[in-house]
Protein backbone atom coordinates (compact mmCIF):
# COMPACT_ATOMS: atom_id res chain seq x y z
CA UNK A 1 0.00 0.00 0.00
CA UNK A 2 2.86 2.34 0.82
CA UNK A 3 4.45 2.42 -2.67
CA UNK A 4 0.98 2.83 -4.19
CA UNK A 5 0.18 5.86 -2.05
CA UNK A 6 3.68 7.26 -2.63
CA UNK A 7 3.15 7.33 -6.40
CA UNK A 8 -0.19 9.13 -6.08
CA UNK A 9 1.24 11.62 -3.59
CA UNK A 10 4.28 12.33 -5.76
CA UNK A 11 2.23 12.88 -8.92
CA UNK A 12 -0.16 15.23 -7.15
CA UNK A 13 2.70 17.12 -5.53
CA UNK A 14 4.56 17.47 -8.84
CA UNK A 15 1.46 18.74 -10.62
CA UNK A 16 0.66 21.27 -7.90
CA UNK A 17 4.25 22.57 -7.91
CA UNK A 18 4.49 22.97 -11.65
CA UNK A 19 1.47 25.20 -11.32
CA UNK A 20 -0.73 26.09 -14.23
CA UNK A 21 -0.29 22.91 -16.21
CA UNK A 22 -3.47 21.26 -15.02
CA UNK A 23 -5.34 24.58 -14.95
CA UNK A 24 -5.10 24.87 -18.74
CA UNK A 25 -7.30 21.80 -19.08
CA UNK A 26 -9.97 23.34 -16.87
CA UNK A 27 -9.75 26.53 -18.90
CA UNK A 28 -10.11 24.55 -22.11
CA UNK A 29 -13.17 22.80 -20.66
CA UNK A 30 -14.78 26.11 -19.72
CA UNK A 31 -13.81 27.69 -23.06
CA UNK A 32 -15.66 25.02 -25.02
CA UNK A 33 -18.73 25.78 -22.96
CA UNK A 34 -18.33 29.50 -23.54
CA UNK A 35 -17.74 29.21 -27.28
CA UNK A 36 -20.80 27.08 -28.03
CA UNK A 37 -23.42 29.74 -27.17
CA UNK A 38 -21.65 32.12 -29.53
CA UNK A 39 -21.74 29.52 -32.27
CA UNK A 40 -25.38 28.48 -32.00
CA UNK A 41 -26.88 31.73 -30.79
CA UNK A 42 -28.41 32.85 -27.51
CA UNK A 43 -31.50 30.63 -27.74
CA UNK A 44 -31.81 29.53 -24.09
CA UNK A 45 -34.20 26.68 -24.81
CA UNK A 46 -31.99 25.22 -27.51
CA UNK A 47 -28.90 25.63 -25.31
CA UNK A 48 -30.56 23.89 -22.39
CA UNK A 49 -31.57 21.03 -24.66
CA UNK A 50 -28.03 20.68 -26.06
CA UNK A 51 -26.26 21.25 -22.75
CA UNK A 52 -25.76 17.57 -21.72
CA UNK A 53 -24.05 16.86 -25.01
CA UNK A 54 -21.94 20.01 -24.84
CA UNK A 55 -20.78 19.34 -21.27
CA UNK A 56 -19.73 15.83 -22.22
CA UNK A 57 -17.98 16.87 -25.43
CA UNK A 58 -16.05 19.49 -23.46
CA UNK A 59 -15.07 16.96 -20.79
CA UNK A 60 -14.29 14.34 -23.43
CA UNK A 61 -11.97 16.61 -25.40
CA UNK A 62 -10.17 18.06 -22.41
CA UNK A 63 -9.50 14.67 -20.85
CA UNK A 64 -8.22 13.36 -24.20
CA UNK A 65 -5.90 16.35 -24.53
CA UNK A 66 -4.31 15.74 -21.14
CA UNK A 67 -3.66 12.06 -21.82
CA UNK A 68 -0.20 12.37 -23.25
CA UNK A 69 1.05 13.72 -19.95
CA UNK A 70 0.17 10.55 -18.07
CA UNK A 71 3.45 8.69 -18.68
CA UNK A 72 5.46 11.11 -20.82
CA UNK A 73 7.52 12.85 -18.13
CA UNK A 74 8.26 9.62 -16.28
CA UNK A 75 9.32 7.98 -19.51
CA UNK A 76 11.63 10.80 -20.54
CA UNK A 77 13.59 11.01 -17.30
CA UNK A 78 13.87 7.24 -16.91
CA UNK A 79 11.50 6.91 -13.94
CA UNK A 80 9.20 4.56 -15.82
CA UNK A 81 12.11 2.25 -16.62
CA UNK A 82 13.14 2.12 -12.97
CA UNK A 83 9.56 1.53 -11.85
CA UNK A 84 9.72 -1.79 -13.68
CA UNK A 85 11.90 -2.99 -10.82
CA UNK A 86 9.78 -1.36 -8.12
CA UNK A 87 8.36 -3.36 -5.26
CA UNK A 88 4.88 -3.36 -6.78
CA UNK A 89 3.61 -4.72 -10.09
CA UNK A 90 3.50 -2.34 -13.05
CA UNK A 91 -0.30 -2.68 -13.20
CA UNK A 92 -0.54 -1.11 -9.74
CA UNK A 93 1.90 1.61 -10.78
CA UNK A 94 -0.45 2.36 -13.68
CA UNK A 95 -3.50 2.29 -11.42
CA UNK A 96 -1.84 4.72 -9.00
CA UNK A 97 -0.96 7.06 -11.86
CA UNK A 98 -4.49 6.79 -13.26
CA UNK A 99 -5.97 7.75 -9.89
CA UNK A 100 -3.59 10.69 -9.58
CA UNK A 101 -4.36 11.75 -13.14
CA UNK A 102 -8.09 11.59 -12.46
CA UNK A 103 -7.68 13.71 -9.32
CA UNK A 104 -5.66 16.28 -11.26
CA UNK A 105 -7.55 16.47 -14.54
CA UNK A 106 -11.10 15.17 -14.08
CA UNK A 107 -11.91 16.46 -10.61
CA UNK A 108 -11.10 20.11 -11.47
CA UNK A 109 -13.35 19.79 -14.54
CA UNK A 110 -16.21 18.58 -12.40
CA UNK A 111 -15.58 21.44 -10.00
CA UNK A 112 -15.81 23.85 -12.95
CA UNK A 113 -19.12 22.44 -14.18
CA UNK A 114 -21.22 25.15 -12.45
CA UNK A 115 -19.63 27.71 -14.79
CA UNK A 116 -20.77 25.70 -17.79
CA UNK A 117 -24.19 25.21 -16.25
CA UNK A 118 -24.64 28.98 -16.10
CA UNK A 119 -23.35 29.53 -19.65
CA UNK A 120 -25.61 26.82 -21.05
CA UNK A 121 -28.74 27.78 -19.10
CA UNK A 122 -29.04 24.41 -17.35
CA UNK A 123 -31.69 23.95 -14.70
CA UNK A 124 -30.74 22.66 -11.27
CA UNK A 125 -31.88 19.05 -11.84
CA UNK A 126 -29.92 18.77 -15.09
CA UNK A 127 -26.87 20.31 -13.47
CA UNK A 128 -26.86 17.78 -10.63
CA UNK A 129 -27.32 14.94 -13.09
CA UNK A 130 -24.44 16.30 -15.18
CA UNK A 131 -22.12 16.37 -12.16
CA UNK A 132 -23.10 12.82 -11.23
CA UNK A 133 -22.68 11.60 -14.79
CA UNK A 134 -19.20 13.19 -15.04
CA UNK A 135 -18.18 11.74 -11.68
CA UNK A 136 -19.18 8.26 -12.77
CA UNK A 137 -17.97 8.47 -16.38
CA UNK A 138 -14.62 10.28 -16.26
CA UNK A 139 -12.75 7.40 -14.53
CA UNK A 140 -13.52 5.30 -17.62
CA UNK A 141 -12.07 8.01 -19.88
CA UNK A 142 -8.87 8.29 -17.86
CA UNK A 143 -8.46 4.52 -17.54
CA UNK A 144 -9.00 3.97 -21.27
CA UNK A 145 -6.62 6.80 -21.94
CA UNK A 146 -3.96 5.08 -19.86
CA UNK A 147 -3.90 2.24 -22.39
CA UNK A 148 -3.46 4.68 -25.28
CA UNK A 149 -0.80 6.63 -23.40
CA UNK A 150 1.09 3.46 -22.48
CA UNK A 151 1.10 2.20 -26.07
CA UNK A 152 2.35 5.49 -27.48
CA UNK A 153 4.75 6.56 -24.73
CA UNK A 154 7.85 5.40 -26.58
CA UNK A 155 6.91 7.43 -29.66
CA UNK A 156 8.68 10.75 -29.48
CA UNK A 157 6.24 13.63 -29.89
CA UNK A 158 3.39 11.14 -30.01
CA UNK A 159 1.19 13.92 -28.61
CA UNK A 160 -2.13 13.32 -30.30
CA UNK A 161 -1.76 9.67 -31.25
CA UNK A 162 -3.08 8.37 -27.94
CA UNK A 163 -6.35 10.37 -28.12
CA UNK A 164 -6.94 9.30 -31.71
CA UNK A 165 -6.24 5.70 -30.75
CA UNK A 166 -8.70 5.52 -27.89
CA UNK A 167 -11.38 7.86 -29.23
CA UNK A 168 -13.41 5.05 -30.87
CA UNK A 169 -13.23 3.02 -27.66
CA UNK A 170 -14.44 5.94 -25.60
CA UNK A 171 -17.60 6.55 -27.62
CA UNK A 172 -19.79 4.32 -25.38
CA UNK A 173 -18.74 6.47 -22.42
CA UNK A 174 -19.92 9.53 -24.31
CA UNK A 175 -23.25 7.91 -25.30
CA UNK A 176 -24.16 6.71 -21.81
CA UNK A 177 -22.67 9.81 -20.20
CA UNK A 178 -25.04 12.06 -22.14
CA UNK A 179 -27.82 9.50 -21.67
CA UNK A 180 -27.39 9.69 -17.92
CA UNK A 181 -28.21 13.40 -18.03
CA UNK A 182 -31.16 13.33 -20.42
CA UNK A 183 -32.56 10.72 -22.74
CA UNK A 184 -34.58 13.00 -24.99
CA UNK A 185 -38.22 12.27 -25.78
CA UNK A 186 -39.97 9.24 -24.33
CA UNK A 187 -39.77 7.73 -20.84
CA UNK A 188 -36.87 8.88 -18.66
CA UNK A 189 -34.14 6.24 -18.80
CA UNK A 190 -31.31 8.30 -17.39
CA UNK A 191 -31.08 6.05 -14.34
CA UNK A 192 -30.41 3.00 -16.51
CA UNK A 193 -27.85 4.91 -18.54
CA UNK A 194 -26.08 5.95 -15.34
CA UNK A 195 -25.89 2.32 -14.20
CA UNK A 196 -24.47 1.27 -17.55
CA UNK A 197 -21.97 4.11 -17.36
CA UNK A 198 -20.92 2.93 -13.91
CA UNK A 199 -20.53 -0.60 -15.26
CA UNK A 200 -18.31 0.63 -18.10
CA UNK A 201 -16.21 2.65 -15.63
CA UNK A 202 -15.71 -0.30 -13.30
CA UNK A 203 -14.83 -2.76 -16.06
CA UNK A 204 -12.41 -0.38 -17.77
CA UNK A 205 -10.79 0.68 -14.49
CA UNK A 206 -10.24 -2.98 -13.60
CA UNK A 207 -8.87 -4.13 -16.95
CA UNK A 208 -6.98 -1.17 -18.39
CA UNK A 209 -4.13 -1.11 -15.83
CA UNK A 210 -3.31 -4.68 -16.84
CA UNK A 211 -3.30 -3.79 -20.54
CA UNK A 212 -1.30 -0.60 -20.00
CA UNK A 213 1.23 -2.42 -17.80
CA UNK A 214 1.69 -5.02 -20.50
CA UNK A 215 2.35 -2.29 -23.06
CA UNK A 216 4.88 -0.54 -20.82
CA UNK A 217 6.70 -3.69 -19.79
CA UNK A 218 7.05 -4.98 -23.32
CA UNK A 219 8.16 -1.67 -24.83
CA UNK A 220 11.81 -1.44 -25.82
CA UNK A 221 13.62 1.65 -26.87
CA UNK B 1 31.08 1.73 5.30
CA UNK B 2 28.87 -1.31 5.11
CA UNK B 3 25.41 -1.20 3.60
CA UNK B 4 24.02 -4.47 4.81
CA UNK B 5 25.65 -7.78 5.36
CA UNK B 6 24.38 -10.93 3.85
CA UNK B 7 22.54 -10.66 0.61
CA UNK B 8 21.12 -14.01 -0.48
CA UNK B 9 23.89 -15.58 -2.54
CA UNK B 10 23.05 -14.84 -6.13
CA UNK B 11 24.98 -15.82 -9.22
CA UNK B 12 24.51 -14.29 -12.63
CA UNK B 13 25.22 -16.68 -15.47
CA UNK B 14 24.90 -16.15 -19.20
CA UNK B 15 25.23 -18.81 -21.86
CA UNK B 16 25.49 -17.95 -25.52
CA UNK B 17 23.82 -14.63 -24.81
CA UNK B 18 23.20 -12.36 -27.82
CA UNK B 19 21.79 -8.87 -27.46
CA UNK B 20 20.06 -6.80 -30.05
CA UNK B 21 19.14 -3.16 -30.34
CA UNK B 22 16.17 -2.87 -32.65
CA UNK B 23 16.83 -5.42 -35.36
CA UNK B 24 20.62 -5.21 -35.10
CA UNK B 25 22.48 -7.84 -33.11
CA UNK B 26 25.27 -6.00 -31.28
CA UNK B 27 26.90 -8.72 -29.22
CA UNK B 28 26.61 -12.46 -29.44
CA UNK B 29 28.03 -15.62 -27.97
CA UNK B 30 28.59 -14.19 -24.50
CA UNK B 31 29.37 -16.69 -21.76
CA UNK B 32 30.08 -15.40 -18.31
CA UNK B 33 29.33 -15.98 -14.67
CA UNK B 34 29.40 -13.44 -11.87
CA UNK B 35 29.53 -14.92 -8.40
CA UNK B 36 28.51 -13.23 -5.14
CA UNK B 37 30.98 -10.56 -4.12
CA UNK B 38 32.33 -10.15 -7.65
CA UNK B 39 32.07 -7.50 -10.29
CA UNK B 40 32.02 -7.70 -14.07
CA UNK B 41 33.37 -4.72 -15.98
CA UNK B 42 32.13 -4.24 -19.52
CA UNK B 43 34.69 -2.64 -21.80
CA UNK B 44 34.52 -1.64 -25.40
CA UNK B 45 34.21 1.31 -27.78
CA UNK B 46 31.07 3.42 -28.05
CA UNK B 47 28.31 1.49 -29.69
CA UNK B 48 29.77 -1.88 -28.76
CA UNK B 49 26.59 -2.83 -26.92
CA UNK B 50 27.49 -2.20 -23.28
CA UNK B 51 24.24 -0.39 -22.48
CA UNK B 52 22.27 -2.88 -24.55
CA UNK B 53 23.74 -5.76 -22.56
CA UNK B 54 22.85 -4.02 -19.29
CA UNK B 55 19.31 -3.35 -20.48
CA UNK B 56 19.02 -7.00 -21.49
CA UNK B 57 20.14 -8.10 -18.03
CA UNK B 58 17.67 -5.60 -16.53
CA UNK B 59 14.90 -7.31 -18.50
CA UNK B 60 13.94 -4.32 -20.64
CA UNK B 61 15.18 -5.95 -23.86
CA UNK B 62 14.67 -9.58 -24.75
CA UNK B 63 17.85 -11.48 -25.63
CA UNK B 64 18.22 -12.24 -29.34
CA UNK B 65 19.61 -15.68 -28.52
CA UNK B 66 20.94 -17.58 -25.56
CA UNK B 67 19.87 -16.97 -22.00
CA UNK B 68 20.92 -15.51 -18.69
CA UNK B 69 19.80 -16.34 -15.19
CA UNK B 70 20.15 -15.04 -11.67
CA UNK B 71 20.63 -18.32 -9.84
CA UNK B 72 19.46 -18.27 -6.28
CA UNK B 73 16.90 -15.52 -6.84
CA UNK B 74 13.37 -16.04 -5.59
CA UNK B 75 11.15 -15.41 -8.62
CA UNK B 76 8.21 -14.45 -6.39
CA UNK B 77 10.28 -12.43 -3.97
CA UNK B 78 10.92 -8.70 -4.03
CA UNK B 79 12.90 -7.26 -6.96
CA UNK B 80 16.65 -7.78 -6.65
CA UNK B 81 17.95 -5.45 -9.38
CA UNK B 82 19.16 -1.88 -9.26
CA UNK B 83 19.78 -0.04 -12.50
CA UNK B 84 21.95 3.07 -12.48
CA UNK B 85 21.88 4.36 -16.03
CA UNK B 86 22.19 7.51 -18.06
CA UNK B 87 18.76 8.75 -17.12
CA UNK B 88 18.71 10.16 -13.62
CA UNK B 89 14.97 9.68 -12.86
CA UNK B 90 15.29 12.78 -10.69
CA UNK B 91 12.34 15.18 -10.56
CA UNK B 92 13.60 18.77 -10.66
CA UNK B 93 10.58 20.13 -8.78
CA UNK B 94 11.03 17.85 -5.79
CA UNK B 95 13.66 18.42 -3.15
CA UNK B 96 16.54 15.97 -2.82
CA UNK B 97 15.03 14.32 0.20
CA UNK B 98 11.61 14.06 -1.46
CA UNK B 99 13.16 12.44 -4.51
CA UNK B 100 14.94 9.92 -2.38
CA UNK B 101 12.01 9.24 -0.06
CA UNK B 102 9.88 8.46 -3.10
CA UNK B 103 12.29 5.74 -4.19
CA UNK B 104 12.47 4.48 -0.63
CA UNK B 105 8.69 4.04 -0.51
CA UNK B 106 8.48 2.52 -3.97
CA UNK B 107 11.48 0.18 -3.80
CA UNK B 108 11.25 -0.80 -0.15
CA UNK B 109 13.36 0.02 2.89
CA UNK B 110 16.09 -1.84 4.69
CA UNK B 111 19.08 0.21 3.64
CA UNK B 112 20.31 3.60 4.71
CA UNK B 113 17.99 6.28 5.97
CA UNK B 114 17.51 8.91 3.18
CA UNK B 115 19.47 11.56 5.08
CA UNK B 116 22.31 9.12 5.72
CA UNK B 117 22.29 8.12 2.05
CA UNK B 118 22.57 11.78 1.02
CA UNK B 119 25.50 12.18 3.40
CA UNK B 120 27.10 9.09 1.89
CA UNK B 121 27.04 10.61 -1.61
CA UNK B 122 28.15 14.00 -0.34
CA UNK B 123 24.84 15.87 -0.71
CA UNK B 124 23.82 15.93 2.96
CA UNK B 125 23.67 19.75 3.39
CA UNK B 126 21.47 20.16 0.28
CA UNK B 127 18.65 17.85 1.42
CA UNK B 128 15.94 20.53 1.26
CA UNK B 129 17.03 22.04 -2.06
CA UNK B 130 14.99 21.48 -5.21
CA UNK B 131 16.78 18.87 -7.31
CA UNK B 132 16.48 21.17 -10.35
CA UNK B 133 19.28 23.35 -8.95
CA UNK B 134 21.80 20.50 -8.91
CA UNK B 135 24.68 20.26 -11.35
CA UNK B 136 24.98 17.24 -13.64
CA UNK B 137 27.42 15.55 -11.29
CA UNK B 138 25.30 16.25 -8.23
CA UNK B 139 22.24 14.85 -10.01
CA UNK B 140 24.20 11.66 -10.66
CA UNK B 141 25.13 11.51 -6.99
CA UNK B 142 21.48 11.90 -5.99
CA UNK B 143 20.55 9.15 -8.42
CA UNK B 144 23.25 6.97 -6.89
CA UNK B 145 21.84 7.51 -3.40
CA UNK B 146 18.74 5.62 -4.59
CA UNK B 147 20.84 2.44 -4.62
CA UNK B 148 21.77 2.95 -0.99
CA UNK B 149 18.30 3.37 0.54
CA UNK B 150 17.10 0.01 -0.79
CA UNK B 151 19.60 -2.84 -0.54
CA UNK B 152 19.44 -5.13 -3.54
CA UNK B 153 22.01 -7.78 -4.44
CA UNK B 154 22.47 -6.90 -8.11
CA UNK B 155 23.73 -3.53 -9.34
CA UNK B 156 23.71 -2.80 -13.07
CA UNK B 157 25.78 0.33 -13.56
CA UNK B 158 26.01 2.16 -16.85
CA UNK B 159 28.95 4.58 -16.85
CA UNK B 160 28.62 5.07 -13.09
CA UNK B 161 31.37 7.68 -13.00
CA UNK B 162 30.06 9.83 -15.87
CA UNK B 163 29.91 13.53 -14.94
CA UNK B 164 31.53 12.86 -11.57
CA UNK B 165 34.69 14.56 -10.31
CA UNK B 166 37.69 12.56 -9.10
CA UNK B 167 36.33 12.46 -5.55
CA UNK B 168 33.04 11.20 -6.99
CA UNK B 169 34.87 8.45 -8.86
CA UNK B 170 36.58 7.37 -5.67
CA UNK B 171 33.23 7.45 -3.90
CA UNK B 172 31.61 5.22 -6.55
CA UNK B 173 34.50 2.77 -6.26
CA UNK B 174 34.11 2.74 -2.47
CA UNK B 175 30.36 2.13 -2.71
CA UNK B 176 30.82 -0.70 -5.20
CA UNK B 177 33.45 -2.24 -2.98
CA UNK B 178 31.13 -2.06 0.04
CA UNK B 179 28.38 -3.58 -2.05
CA UNK B 180 30.61 -6.48 -3.08
CA UNK B 181 31.78 -6.92 0.51
CA UNK B 182 28.15 -7.40 1.51
CA UNK B 183 27.89 -10.25 -0.98
CA UNK B 184 26.25 -8.35 -3.81
CA UNK B 185 27.24 -8.49 -7.46
CA UNK B 186 27.83 -5.63 -9.87
CA UNK B 187 27.91 -5.38 -13.63
CA UNK B 188 29.37 -2.06 -14.71
CA UNK B 189 30.02 -0.51 -18.09
CA UNK B 190 32.84 1.91 -17.58
CA UNK B 191 35.93 3.22 -19.33
CA UNK B 192 37.58 4.26 -16.11
CA UNK B 193 39.60 1.82 -14.10
CA UNK B 194 37.87 1.16 -10.79
CA UNK B 195 40.34 0.73 -7.95
CA UNK B 196 38.73 -2.43 -6.63
CA UNK B 197 40.77 -5.49 -5.77
CA UNK B 198 41.70 -7.05 -9.11
CA UNK B 199 40.97 -10.55 -7.86
CA UNK B 200 37.27 -9.79 -7.61
CA UNK B 201 36.88 -8.08 -10.94
CA UNK B 202 36.45 -9.77 -14.27
CA UNK B 203 36.52 -7.92 -17.56
CA UNK B 204 34.36 -8.54 -20.57
CA UNK B 205 35.48 -6.96 -23.81
CA UNK B 206 32.71 -6.18 -26.30
CA UNK B 207 32.82 -5.19 -29.93
CA UNK B 208 36.37 -6.31 -30.71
Amino acid sequence: MKPFAAIIARDVRLALRSGGDWLTLVLFFVMVGIVVPFAIGPDRELLARLSPGIVWIAAFLSSLLGLDRLFRADHEDGTLLLLRAADLPMSLVVLAKVIAHWLLTALPLIAATPLLAVMLAMDMATFLKAVLSLLVGTPALVALGAVGAAVTVTIRRGGLIAPVLILPLAIPVLIFGVGAISTGPGPDQSGTALLLLAAISLIVAALSPLAAALAINSSED
Amino acid sequence: MTLRQGFPPLTLTATGLACRRGERVLVEGLDFAVEPGRALLLKGPNGAGKTTLLMTLYGAIRPAAGAYAFEGADPDGPPFLHLFGHQSAVKPRLSLIENLSFWLSVNGSGGLDPHAALDAVGLGPLARLDAGYLSAGQTRRLSLARLLVTPRPVWLLDEPTAALDTQGEAMVARLIEAHLDAGGIAVAATHLPLPIGAARVAELRLGS
